[in-house]
């Protein structure tokens, strides 16, 4: 069975809510839309105080190329523009609004009936990146990068395949494996819209083998489309890293930044955007909700919910049992590569794939040893890293042998600091050292 | 809600740790620990306890009143492996004062002059073992015949090991494979039975303590270069599988050179580690002063250590693409 060369590690799965079928979450009293639910240029609040919004109504436009417009989720009045703690625990721009009713816009269609693109010719690549663009895809797998920027090649790259991302390699989360249960015609036609978007006739899914039921039924619906590939893959973290899926499918390294997927020819999507992009080019819906695993040993019911953007993380929790006494940490995502949230007031963004509450017992770090040179750090590096190397050297400010050593390299899986046995935030002073000397390129290349 | 943790990601750890580690050693030592008891008896139980009672003691109170650490290391295991080993490189008729002032050299220059766990730059337990075969010769290689068990002291018979016969040129002296096998020779507690060892190595490699590299290579350096020197001339050289069953080798290659704080981070590096410390086992043993080469050979190899880890750098994710041009 195909998996990544490099390195590597089995995490304990704790998939709790595999079995429990997405339901839809309860509108909020207030959501809060974040202007930076993405990387790049932040978008630009385009209502105020006062304004009446349905759902589908943009609330801001896309402040560059690399950015993209934000839409309602819910119906109501905006109170304010204002910023709002977000989560990424930062205060940041955001617009409020107080929910009444429940009305759409006219042009989203909702009903259930599946689209088929092979029903619209009219539908050209140029129009399909168009919608998407307009539609405020990101990457749902947890980055956030635009979406319709990776469909449009730098000059001179050509895309020859689509890997749709299904690993779902974090621990815990499980919102992509019931999408894949409960949608998977929509998810195949939403690879069909990508590969046409990107002129290729060869599509991929990477689906990790701990999800049998959905590779069985990927694969049976596949049949209808003879161009796209479901690729059962060992289970090994982080097989979901962009480079390392690429590894495991189509067997090709991306070298180092500053190149990308692109010049190895692949283009890589996540389930969840597939479906996302399903629902925006066939059934014109902007990218208002998703599916979202509340998780975590203590939780009452563990759950995946579709959920509309805003929703304060609190009415989540409150609707999977409530925060549980014991606990010590929440995180945004899961507990590889999530982010420890401040509060439970931050709202859903869209890359909002996981809320997992960690009892107090595990979310404590223990007092890191000596470095005991094991090299386990570096057996289990995915980028073919020496983590204990750039941890060192980074946190003396060593930024020249940082550099020397491809910090810049480091995906920040967490792999390392995960089995060293000495408890080192590793991972800590790497991320330290790869944002400095980032900082030091960009300035050099500036000059 | 006020007290809820914030750090960086991840947020779960593999459960590993020092102990588990250093433990895990001492857990693979044992059947050459039953093996040791079985052939020299009470003398093996002495040597041992004293070892490993003043390394820990030595470390404790080193780290307590000299370095003043504000967290004692003497629970991680480190210290009561370094004086296992130790004790196994010693003959079971060491007097227990040499047994200590092996212990304070291990410990005390070997490992805490450097700044304690992890900054040593040579195997501490071999630092001990060589201060003591340069300072006491005639007590470190007068090897007690196995199967005395009561015996102590200056009672017990002593003969040459099959190296010592070796470096003597008593070829036909040397006992049978199978017995080196076993362990039914005379030499320190941890080179009689290597069998044992192997069985200890294998539990190791089996727990993702140590990787295969290191032994391996080491194993098979000494076993291809003594096995063309025999090819070349069966009448001045041993079989190479005397070669490799004699001698500390089998503890060396298994539990001294795969120490982690001394020898290399990558598996390149550790291969040529390995290597360098078989050719110079063999170049030791043969042509060397002392009978036996591998502990130097491994202190030696300590001292490349660095150097090696600079040099053999693993293979970055992407790095045949950028060669390959093309793409």
């Amino acid at each position: 069975m195909k998996t990544f060369k490099l390195g590597g590690v089995h995490p304990a799965e704790n998939k709790l809510s595999a079995g429990s079928p997405i339901r839809e979450a309860n509108l909020p009293k207030q959501a809060i839309f974040s202007m930076f639910q993405h990387i790049g240029a932040p978008a630009k609040p385009v209502v105020k105080k006062g304004d009446v919004v349905k759902v589908g109504t943009l609330l801001g436009e896309a402040g560059g190329f690399v950015s993209a417009p934000i839409y309602s989720s819910v119906s109501g009045k905006v109170t304010k523009v204002d910023v709002a703690l977000d989560a990424s625990d930062t205060r940041r721009m955001a617009v409020y609004v107080d929910v009444e009713g429940d009305e759409w816009e006219e042009s989203i269609d909702r009903s259930t009936t599946l689209e088929k693109l092979s029903a619209h010719p009219e539908l050209d690549s140029k129009t399909i990146i168009e919608k998407i663009k307009t539609a405020g895809i990101v990457g749902m797998g947890g980055a956030t990068f635009p979406c319709h920027v990776k469909l449009c090649p730098p000059p001179g790259c050509k895309a020859e395949c689509v890997i749709i991302n299904a690993v779902e390699c974090e621990p815990y989360l499980t919102a992509d494996h019931r999408l894949m249960l409960e949608h998977a015609d929509e998810i195949l036609e939403g690879v069909e819209c990508i590969m046409k978007a990107v002129d290729v006739t060869r599509g991929y899914i990477g689906i990790e083998n701990n999800k049998p039921d959905a590779i069985a039924l990927m694969t049976e619906k596949a049949k209808n489309h003879p161009n796209i590939e479901v690729v059962p893959l060992k289970v090994k973290y982080p097989q979901g890293g962009e480079k390392q899926l690429i590894d495991a499918v189509i067997g090709r390294e991306v070298p180092a930044p500053p190149a990308i997927p692109i010049n190895v020819g692949a283009v890589v999507q996540n389930v969840g955007t597939a479906f996302a992009i399903y629902q925006a080019v066939m059934k014109n819906k902007p990218l208002i909700d998703r599916v979202i695993t509340v998780t975590g040993k203590s939780v009452k019911n563990p759950s995946n919910l579709l959920a509309r953007l805003g929703t304060p993380f609190q009415q989540l929790i409150d609707e999977c049992g409530g925060l549980p006494e014991d606990t010590g940490k929440i995180i945004g995502g899961g507990p590889m590569m999530g982010k420890a949230l401040l509060s439970l007031e931050v709202p859903m963004t869209k890359g909002s794939s996981g809320l997992l509450i960690m009892n107090e017992k595990d979310a404590r770090r223990a007092t890191p040893d000596p470095c005991i040179r094991c090299g386990k750090c570096v057996n289990v590096c995915p980028m073919g890293l020496e983590p204990y190397l750039l941890a060192t050297v980074s946190s003396q400010h060593d930024w020249e042998t940082s550099e020397n050593n491809d910090i810049v390299s480091c995906i920040e899986c967490g792999s390392c600091q995960f089995t060293c046995p000495s408890h080192r935030p590793l991972l800590d002073n790497i991320r330290l050292g790869k944002s400095t000397v980032m900082g030091i390129i960009r300035a050099r290349n500036a000059k | 809600m006020s007290k809820l943790i914030v750090s960086l990601s991840p947020h779960v750890h593999s459960g590993d740790s020092v102990q588990k580690n250093m433990y895990g050693v001492c857990i693979a030592l044992v059947p050459a620990l039953i093996a040791s008891l079985w052939f020299f008896g009470i003398g093996a139980a002495i040597v041992l306890a004293t070892s490993v009672i003043s390394c820990v003691f030595f470390e404790w109170a080193i780290a307590k009143f000299l370095l003043r650490l504000p967290n004692c290391t003497v629970c991680d295991g480190s210290a009561v492996l370094t004086g296992l080993l130790l004790g196994f490189n010693l003959p079971s008729n060491l007097p227990v004062w040499i047994i200590i002032i092996g212990a304070l050299v291990a410990i005390g220059i070997g490992k805490m002059t450097y700044g304690g766990l992890g900054c040593n730059p040579f195997n501490p337990a071999l630092v001990g073992r060589v201060f003591l075969l340069i300072s006491f010769p005639v007590q470190m290689t007068s090897w007690p015949v196995p199967g005395q068990l009561t015996a102590m002291g200056a009672d017990v018979v002593t003969a040459a090991t099959p190296l010592a016969l070796l470096a003597s040129g008593h070829l036909d002296e040397l006992p049978e494979a199978t017995d080196l096998l076993f362990g039914n020779v005379g030499g320190s507690l941890g080179e009689v039975s290597a069998l044992c060892l192997l069985l200890g190595c294998a539990f190791m490699i089996w727990r993702k303590i140590i990787t295969w590299h290191i032994p391996v290579s080491i194993i098979a350096t000494v076993a291809v270069l003594s096995g063309i020197l025999y090819a070349a001339d069966p009448t001045t050289y041993v079989s190479p599988l005397v070669q490799v069953l004699s001698g500390g080798l089998i503890l060396g290659a298994c539990f001294m050179a795969t120490d982690y704080v001394s020898s290399p981070m990558t598996h390149k590096g550790q291969l040529i580690y390995g290597v360098c410390i078989g050719f110079l086992t063999v170049l030791i043993r043969l042509w060397g002063a002392y009978p036996e080469g591998m502990s130097f050979a491994i202190l030696i190899m300590n001292a490349f250590t660095p150097l090696i880890n600079t040099y053999c750098k693993p293979k970055r994710f992407g790095e045949v693409a950028k060669k390959g041009g093309k793409k």
